[in-house]
Parts: C-alpha cells; structure tokens; sequence
C-alpha cells in the first residue's frame, strides 16, 4: 500500500467516521434521556436519501405517505387520552403537533416540489418530513413504555426497525439510489487533494455536534433534557414532563438522521435496508464511547469509519466481520476501566 | 382440585402434545417440531437473559454451531449422531467458556453488542468456509438412531425433539431451584447480593452463558438432524433476534415464558403470510409490519411478558408449598471469646476524586458487643460500611479481622472470613421467596454445584440449607411467611429479612445499615430484642441507625462520625456529654 | 378558610398491594398540615399520588386551580411544588443550573426575572450561594435538602409540599430546616408536611393528620393531636428506653 492509497482511504474513513459520529451522537442522546437504543436511526438515514430520490425522480416520495399515516395514528392514541383525562390544552396541543403540522409538511412535499426545484429547497423538505416521523414513532412506539426495562425498549427498538424495513420495502422497493452531493473541485489541505464531498460532511458534522453542544450546555431547555435524563422524577417535580423530554430528543434525532441521510446518500448507494448496518456502526461507535460521553462517541466513530475503510481495502468480503470482530477487544478495555456501568441492561 | 390439575399441568402437557402428534396431519407436526427446537434455545435465553441479566444476540450462532459440528462429524467422518451430540454440547461449552471468559466481565450493552458481533462473525465466517458448503449449505445429514432404529419421518422426530424439550425445561428448572440457582437469580439486581455472600458473581455469570450455549447446540444439533441439510441463514443475526423476541414477548424471568413466547412467534411468523394475502393482496408485503406491530402491542399490555400475565389468572390457584423443617446448623468457626477485638481499624480513609469520604477512622468491634455509629446522612457511614465489608477499596490506612491484617479486602472473602451485613437500601430479589432470599445468605456453607444440582445429587444439602434458612426465619418472626415473595414485605420487613439473610452466611460480626428503620414500636422493641440476645451469643454487631433512643438503648460503645471523620468514640454517656459532638451533631438545644 | 387541597377516600395502589387506603384530608391556605406516622405507613405514597407522580383512586382536588389535578405539568403550571423524600437533585449537574431548572415551567411568564428569583434562594441559604457552581453529587445531606427546597422554592409555590425534610440530617440541620419552614409559613406559604419527627411538626402545624397502614387514624388541631394520649404514647416518646432526663428526652428521634 501506497501513502497516497493510505491517505485517501484514510479520508474516506474520516468521512464515513463523520456520519457515524451523527449517528453516535444521537444514539447516545435519545438513550441517556429516554433508554432507548434507537435502532431505527440508521433507517431514518436510508429514507432521508430515498426521499430525496424520488423529488430528484419527480414522484411523491413514500415518506409523505408513512409520515400521514403514522401521524394518524400517534394523533388517535393521543385524542383517546385526551379525552379520557379531559384535557382540552392537551387536545389542542395534539392536533397541532401530530394533525396540523405533519399535514402540513405534507403537502409542502405533494405540491411544492417540483422536479427542477432547486436542490437546497428538496433537501429542506426531506429534512422536514423525516424529522416529523422520529416524534411520531416516540408517541406510537415508545412513550406508552417510557418506564419499561431498557431490554423491554430495546426490542420494541427492534420490533420498529423491523416495521420501518417493511413499509420501506414496500413504499420505495428494492432499488438503490444515490443522491446528489456537494460537487466541485477539490480542495487542496496541507498538501492532500481533500474532495468536496469529504470536506462538506466533515464540516457539517462538526458543526452539528457543536450545535448539539450548545443546545445541551447553554440553553435551558437543553439543560431541562439532560435534567430529565438524569433524575426522571426530578424533572417531573419541576415541570418537565419525560414525555416531552423523549419527544425533543426523538426530534434531534430525526433532524440529525435527516441531515446524515443527505450526507452519505452520494457517497454510497442506499437501500430501503441499508439503515441497519448503518445505524449498527454507528451504535458500535456509541458503545466504544461509553453510551454517554460524547468525544469518547466521537472518537469511537471515527475509529470504526477508519477500520471499515482500511478492512475494505484488503478485505472486502471479509469488511463487516474485521469491524464487528476489532469491536470486542475494545469493549473489553471499556468495561474494564469503566466497571461501574454495573447496572444490568433488564 | 384445580390446585392438584395445576400442579400435573406440565405432564398432562406432555401427554396432550405426544397424541396431538399421532393425530394432526404432516405439516402441523413438524411446525410443532420446530416450535418445540425454538423452545430449547428460548429455555437457555431465559437462564442467561432472563434470569442473570445478559441480553444475547448470538444465540443463533450457538444453534449453528450445534448443527454444524454435529452435521460435520457425522457427515465427513461417518460418526453417530449421539457422537455428534457429545462434540456439540461440549464444543459449545468450550466456546462459550472462552467467549465467556471475555464477555461476561462486559455489563448491560456491552455484553449485547459483543455477543451480537460474535453471531455476525459466525454467520459469514460459515457462510465463507469451503468446508461448510459456504452459503450452500451441507445435505445428507443423517437421522438420529435409537437403538439401531432411525427416526426419520415427522412424527418420529416430533419425538425425539419432545424428550429433549422436556428434559432442558426439566434441566433448566432444577438448576434455577438450587444453590447455584439462587446466586443466579439474583444476579438480575447486580453482583452486589451474590458477592456479599461469598458468591462468585462473574463465575455464575459464565456458568449462565455456557448454560446458555450448550441448550442452544443441543437444539442445533436437532435441527441439523432433523431437517437432514443445513445453511447459514437459520444461525444469522435475525435468527438471533427472533430467539430474543420470543423470549421477551413469552416472558424472559421463568421457564415456561420461553415455551409461550416460541410458540407464538413461530406460529404468527407461518402463518402471517397466508392470513394477509386476503387482507392486502398477493403483491404487497406486509407480513413483517404486522407482526412488528403484534410485537410492540404485546410489549405495551404485557411489558414483562405473557406468562407472568397468564400466570396471575392461575396464582390464586396454586397449592400452598408445603413448609420446611427447620434446621439449626452448628456454626462451623469458633466464636472469638467474649471481648476480643473482632475488627480492628486504624487511619481509615477513603478519596472520591479530590474529596475525602472517610478520613482517618480508626476504631475497633469486639466481639458480644453492639457497637453503635451515629452521623448524619453524607458523614461517609455507608462508605465506613463498604471500605469494611470489601464493596469498596480503601485510600489508607490498616484494617485487621480476628487478628489477621487484610491487606486487600474483597466481599468475597470477608464473607467466608465472617463478615455479613445488611444494606441501607434494602438488596433482596424481590421475585424470590423470602426462605430463598435468606438462603442466599448461606451459599457459601454449601458445596454442591452445578452438576449435583443437574442430577439431583444436592437434596440433602438443600434440605439443610432451606432448613437453615426457616430457623432464622422464624428467629426474626417471619416463619410463617417463608414462600411469599420479598417483593410484598413492607420496607421494615425487608430490613428484618435482610438481618436473616446476614446471620444465615454464619459471621462473627454483621454491619446493620439502618435495621430499625420503617418499624413501629413494637416491632422495634421485638428487633431490639434479638440484637440483645444475638449479642450475648458473642456476635459483634455495628449498627447505623438515626432512631437515636434505639441506639442509646442497644449500644455498647457508640461512634458519632461528621464529614468523613470520627467526632466521638466510647462509652455512649461520654459521647452524649461530649461539648463536640453536642455542638457539630446534637446542636445546643438538646 | 379557603381549602388548597381536598382528598376524599383516597386510594394508592402499587399492584396488589395498597398503600394508601380511604384517605381524606383537607389542607387549607396560609396553614401548615402535618401528615405524621412511621415510616411505611404510606405517607410518602400520598404526597406523590397527591403530586401525580403515582397513579391514585378516589377524589383529589385543588379547589382553588381545578386545572391543575390532570397532569403533573398542570400542577407545577398551578404552582404546587413538592421536595420529595429522595430529593431527586440533578446530581452531576451544578447547584446554579439545579435552582434555575426549578424555575423551567415558569420562565415563559410575563416579568421573569431568573436573577431575582436567584437572588432570594441565595439570601434564604447562603450555603448555596457560597457553592454555586459545585456539582449537586458532591453537596453534603444538609445541603443538598437547602438545594432541594431551595430548587420548589424558585417556582414560588402557592402550595409547598415538604416529604421528611428533616431525613437524615444532623439534629443541628434539623433545628435549621424546621426555623425554614416556620420562616415560610409566616411569609404566608401553604405547606403539607409530611414527618416522622412528630414532635418537631406538631410545633409547627396547624392541623395535623396521623397515617397508620395506610389509613388515618386521628385528626385535628395539631395541639388537640399532641395532646392525644395514643400520639404520645406512639409518637413522642415514652417508650421502654425513654431517658428519665428532661433534656434528654427532648433530643427524641431524629431519623
């Protein structure tokens, strides 16, 4: 192997380390405020770049239809509670959050795409639709479980992925796509030849982490967030409700999943089931990170990203195996200088 | 009468199951069969996730490698399946031993992900292997023989595969009712339990991974040979993940829960296909949604599980156990006489970071004595009570235990060197019964291990052992309540339960963390009671407890401890006289 | 006298077992309602069922904000606040950022003024002031129940729920935190006291309620409930070991 061969896998790896470092982020997130292990995150990627897919293709993409007829139901369940408890604020809030505006979104994507819209303008409305689907899954899946065992809502993170892949199959087939990305000439950094592609998800996802990071540590409601992961009935006592807590965190998550759909969507050809293995690495970085120190995510990310792009060099069959395989002497060095994490997962 | 049906159920099960299958046609027999196989690896899943704690997702790897190194002896070197059945449950073992070694040390998600690498790595090393057909598979697989007969048609093998469930669910329930059993079960709440009590924490752990995995090859090697040819995509990470579902959506805390949730999933997965092609037509393929969504409602109205829901209906029904004998053991050290320091320590500190818990404290139990400690929440009593009974590492200092410096103190050890205790926040399985609860306290006076305990050698040790337990029971005043489940006692009685379950580990000395706590008068007087009485058989008692009228009622010496340090120690009269201790502690007013 | 708070045969269940069982009650404003009894009597059930955070049966009502009895939102929007026996502090997150979470719900009203709010916890408790930016974890018993009292106090609570604030403490604290609560009841805060140390509530209430298995067993005037011959036999002292010393006597349970 050639140091320019080394050098460009190594980019690649930092690329692709940049999008689990998304995916890992908010793995970490949606787990420390609502012990969800979100498996579904990395199918939220694969839908953002099938989305996108269809506007470039000129067709309404299946999205629309998945986030109507989930906001359906997540808006009845709701309604049903509502009116049980009698709270019209509630009713109120529900229609908004789970009729108007995902209707709303909607519509934006039916009747103000055409196909020659500009790129940014398709992306903001894939953007908008996938992000509308996290809080609906939260409300339909999750929220009637929020005090389950975390094996509970682990499976029912499974059960979802495993949903998510059919209405996937059958709203966008089994064909890949491969989305526009940032093009142009590359750049040229302390004597590397650096593509757009590369440099663009770099620089948003340090971006995005750092936003994340501000959120959490400069404002309230991020604070509120953080709060409600730490002590739930705490933040209950001072208003906080878990609920609305699981709900934001569900909406990072779809936000951050849209914008990693739209990063790695030209890299690498995407289909209705690739979020899987995708989200799988991502959740190997998490893990390698602690499940709740964000740099150590980071850096556990950028790390399966590098070995994945050097293995596939060597060993393309063999890829998944040297990543999963490398991952376990890593978890045992974790556990060991980590012992305390002694609570079991039940 | 319907406690007595209850309690045939399982062999009218048997029964009803052995005829079903001389009677229903081809297909179902043999979808039964594969109910039956799921079952097997689902009983495992449940000893390992269920009951310890260790979520899996590389069962199905285990399956595989049953299948496959049963498939392989028999197919390329011409050996009997018996023989095949031999190398798989025991290549399995080793497997999972070594993997085990590795893993099981990993807690919660770690363990997940690294079993779930594990299968990942299997499903394309076999699916890459030449000598395995790779993603192929192998054919020719022969049928099991008993007795120079092959048992080759469904029904015959619905037999085979019969026996063995029987016998893994048998297997499977013997080993939760024993010794080992008990430090298992307890293992769901953390190792705390199991090492106060002198139980190896990390070894059961493996024990409940091997376990695990040698259920998971046996049901591989029936699958192997009763299918007759094999391919990777059986042991894969979905296959895992489905073991996973049933075991949860059956209920993963008891046995029969794997049996309820296989079916279940099983079933629903055959015949899905054929029940939705009315609903959305030939093309479509929802059958995946639909039985996501079945999952995720069975989860949201029976978060624990089907049978445990199944089980309330029944519970009312069920026919009392029937008491144990109570058995006194004679304690197997000689008791330190009356006065001789018990526990020594002098300069005791222990850091957190940059803070100090407990500085420089120095003290000392004699044996027959109670020795009394006061401080308010946060003074560093509960870090005291750790640093001595090895949950914890001190920063400094010396502790010596009947004379012998501890240079290292694990809780292990100081449980078998005679130390026992109770915890502020009471540490009880709470799904278990009370003369089981307070038998894990006496784990490290049996013997008898996991293969007695398999082939029912350990009865009478466990008659001593629940004996042992019923006697301390019935010491405390809750003889009478012995087959309850802990999780019903109010929190005073937990606390009293705990007390049991110090004594029955045998010390010379029990560290009480707030005993009295949630007691009413007179159960505080009754509990005073036992102290005095245990006391004058020549135990060494500290007791933390902030009711102070218990403590200046029961305390020989008494220690007043503030931000980490000893305020005052001795004689309790001097202490509550002490100018320091009034004006840090009491306040003047008192 | 307007009533706050009106519980009629009031019910916690956790599963099988029953914790509060036919319970009414009634706390009025500008009083003091003490809820006395051993630990393990249900008291701590009850003022989380009153607070929402467990479900109840029976009637419970806020007279005054009929809004308020949906959701625990609704509560804390009503300004009903609760110090729970646990505390419940955010641990590895600062001293500051816990009293201005305290604060959350109410930081969308007209003329919030988070400084001033601050300020007036920080003249109450000087202790906190002094540890600002110190993590909540690493506070000792006593402050961490002035930064669990001080985080109810900055949604400046119409009705103030207080579960053994005296748990735990040093006697010292305890004598600190009893002058707190007299301090805020004579600033015109409604409280429900919920304490094992009888002695110390029965001073400081108005009315008081004793909780016996879940039930109540007696209830009035918090002097006629002093006076009671069963509360003193059970509650305040007279037991076998009692010191024949007044002063003595006087130092009584603490925990």
């Amino acid at each position: 192997m050639t140091a320019d061969i080394a050098a460009i896998l190594l980019q690649d790896g930092i690329a692709n380390g940049a999008i689990y470092i998304l995916l890992a982020t908010v793995l970490v997130l949606v787990f420390t405020v609502t012990r969800v292990i979100f498996v579904p995150q990395g199918d939220l990627v694969a839908f953002t770049a099938l989305t996108l897919a269809a506007f470039d293709a000129g067709t309404i993409p299946g999205t629309v239809w998945i986030l109507l007829f989930g906001a359906a139901i997540a808006l009845s369940l709701e309604m049903l509670e509502a009116v049980a408890r009698r709270d019209r604020a509630r009713c109120v809030r529900s229609i908004i959050q789970f009729g108007v505006v995902p209707v709303a979104v909607a519509l934006l994507a039916v009747l103000l795409v055409p196909k020659d819209a500009p790129l940014l303008w398709k992306m903001a409305v894939t953007c908008a639709l996938v992000t509308c689907i996290s809080p609906v899954i939260y409300r339909i899946v999750f929220q009637p479980i929020a005090s389950a065992s975390p094996l509970v809502l682990l499976i029912a993170a499974i059960a979802t992925h495993l949903g998510m892949n059919s209405i996937g199959l059958q709203v966008f087939g089994a064909e890949g796509v491969r989305t526009q990305g940032f093009s142009g000439p590359p750049l040229s950094f302390a004597g590397q030849l650096i593509s757009q592609q590369v440099a663009g998800v770099v620089a948003s996802s340090i971006v995005l982490v750092f936003v994340l990071y501000l959120f959490f540590h400069r404002s309230l409601r991020g604070r509120a967030l953080l709060a409600a992961a730490y002590n739930r009935r705490g933040a209950e006592i001072v208003g906080i409700s878990a609920a609305a807590a699981g709900r934001t965190a569900f909406i990072v998550a779809g936000l951050v999943g849209a914008v990693s759909g739209l990063l790695v969507g030209p890299m690498t050809t995407l289909y209705y089931d690739s979020g899987f293995i995708l989200g799988l690495k991502g959740f190997v970085g998490a893990i390698v990170g602690g499940l709740a120190i964000y740099p150590l995510a980071a850096a556990g990310a950028v790390l399966v990203g590098a070995v994945e792009s050097f293995a596939s060099f060597w060993a393309s069959a063999y890829r998944d195996i040297i990543v999963f395989m490398l991952i376990i002497p890593i978890l045992f060095w974790r556990s060991v200088v980590n012992p305390h994490a002694e609570d079991g997962i039940e | 009468m319907i406690g007595r049906l209850l309690a045939l159920a399982p062999f009218i099960a048997v029964a009803v199951a052995a005829l079903a299958s001389l009677v229903l046609p081809a297909y179902q027999v043999s979808v039964a069969t594969y109910v039956m196989i799921a079952s097997i690896v689902c009983t495992g899943l449940v000893l390992m996730t269920g009951i310890a704690g260790m979520v899996s997702f590389g069962q199905a790897a285990f399956v595989g490698f049953g299948a496959y190194t049963s498939a392989c002896m028999s197919t390329q070197f011409g050996l009997s399946p018996w023989l095949g059945l031999a190398g798989a449950t025991i290549g399995a073992a080793a497997t999972a031993a070594l993997i085990g070694v590795v893993t099981v040390r990993m807690s919660g998600h770690y363990l997940a992900l690294a079993t779930l690498c594990f299968g990942i790595s299997f499903y394309f090393g076999i699916g890459n292997a030449d000598a395995f057909g790779r993603f192929n598979g192998m054919t020719g697989i022969p049928p099991v023989t008993v007795g120079g007969f092959e048992l080759r048609s469904e029904r015959q093998a619905f037999g085979l595969v019969l026996v063995a469930l029987v016998l893994s669910v048998a297997w499977c329930r013997r080993l939760l009712a024993s010794r080992c059993g008990r430090v298992l079960r307890s293992l769901r709440t953390g190792s705390t339990i199991a090492e106060t009590f002198g139980a190896n924490a990390q070894r059961h752990r493996l024990l409940a991974f091997v376990a695990a995995a040698v259920v998971a090859a046996l049901a591989g090697w029936l699958y192997a040979h009763v299918q007759r040819f094999i391919n990777p995509t059986p042991f894969g990470l979905n296959a895992s993940i489905d073991y996973l579902f049933m075991t949860v959506i059956g209920g993963s805390g008891q046995v029969w829960g794997a049996l309820v949730g296989a079916g279940l999933v099983t079933v629903i997965k055959h015949e899905l296909q054929d029940l939705l092609r009315p609903v959305f037509g030939a093309t479509a393929r929802f059958e995946l949604l639909v039985f996501a969504a079945l999952m995720i409602i069975v989860l949201h109205k029976a978060r624990k599980g089907l049978w445990p829901f199944l089980q309330q209906v029944v519970a009312s029904h069920m026919p009392p156990r029937a008491p144990v004998a109570p058995v006194t053991l004679t304690s197997r050290r000689g008791r330190p006489d009356q006065g001789l320091p018990v526990l020594t320590a002098i300069g005791l500190r222990r850091m957190f970071g940059g803070l100090v818990a407990v500085d420089d404290v120095s003290f000392d139990v004699r044996s027959g004595e109670i020795l009394g400690v006061l401080g308010p929440n946060g003074a560093g009593k509960s870090t005291l009570f750790n640093l001595i009974s090895g949950g914890l590492q001190r920063s400094g200092g010396e502790l010596s235990f009947l004379g012998a410096p501890l240079a290292r103190v694990s809780a292990r050890d100081m449980c078998v060197r005679g130390l026992s205790r109770t915890f502020q926040h009471a540490a009880l399985v709470p799904e278990m019964s009370l003369i089981e609860n307070v038998a894990i306290g006496a784990t490290h006076l049996g013997r008898c291990g996991i293969v007695a305990a398999s082939l029912g050698l350990d009865a009478r040790e466990e008659r001593q052992l629940l004996g042992w337990a019923q006697h301390l029971l019935d010491r405390v005043g809750l003889g009478d309540r012995a087959w309850e489940l802990a999780g019903t006692l109010s929190l005073g009685h937990q606390r009293i339960l705990e007390i049991a379950r110090a004594l029955a580990a045998d010390p010379v000395l029990v560290l009480l963390d707030e005993p009295a706590a949630g007691l009413r008068a007179n159960e505080k007087t009754l509990l005073a009671e036992l102290l005095v009485r245990l006391r004058a058989e020549g135990l060494a008692i500290v007791l933390v407890e902030h009711d102070m009228e218990f403590v200046f009622r029961l305390a020989d010496r008494l220690m007043v401890m503030n931000f980490g340090r000893r305020i005052a120690f001795g004689d309790p009269e001097e202490v509550r006289a002490d100018t320091g201790v009034q004006e840090a502690y009491l306040g003047v007013a008192a | 006298m307007t009533v706050l708070l009106l519980l009629e045969r009031f019910v916690v269940r956790y599963g099988r077992l029953t914790a509060v069982n036919d319970v009414s009650l009634e706390a009025r404003a500008g009083e003091v309602t003490a809820v006395i009894g051993p630990n393990g009597a249900g008291k701590t059930s009850l003022v989380n069922a009153v607070m929402g955070l467990v479900p109840s049966g029976g009637r419970l009502l806020f007279p005054q904000w009929p809004e308020a009895s949906r959701s625990i939102e609704a509560r804390v929007r009503a300004r009903i606040s609760l110090v729970p026996e646990t505390r419940d502090l955010f641990g590895p997150m600062t001293v500051l950022d816990n009293l201005k979470l305290g604060a959350f719900s109410a930081r969308m009203e007209p003329r919030f003024d988070m400084r001033a709010r601050l300020a007036g916890i920080f003249r109450l408790f000087p202790r906190l002031d002094e540890r600002q930016n110190q993590q909540a974890s690493t506070l000792s018993g006593g402050e961490r129940q002035m930064l669990a009292l001080g985080r109810a106090l900055m949604l400046k609570p119409r009705f103030l729920m207080l579960d053994e604030p005296s748990l735990g403490l040093a006697p010292l604290i305890v004598a600190e935190m009893f002058r707190i609560i007299a301090r805020l009841k004579n600033e015109g805060v409604s409280i429900l006291l919920i304490e094992q140390n009888a002695r110390a509530a029965l001073r400081l209430a108005d009315r008081a309620y004793v909780l016996e298995g879940g039930a109540i067993q007696l209830a009035g005037k918090a002097a006629d409930v002093a006076a009671d011959s069963r509360v003193i036999d059970a509650y305040l002292g007279m037991s076998a070991a009692t010191p024949s010393n007044p002063d003595e006597r006087q130092m009584g349970k603490v925990g």
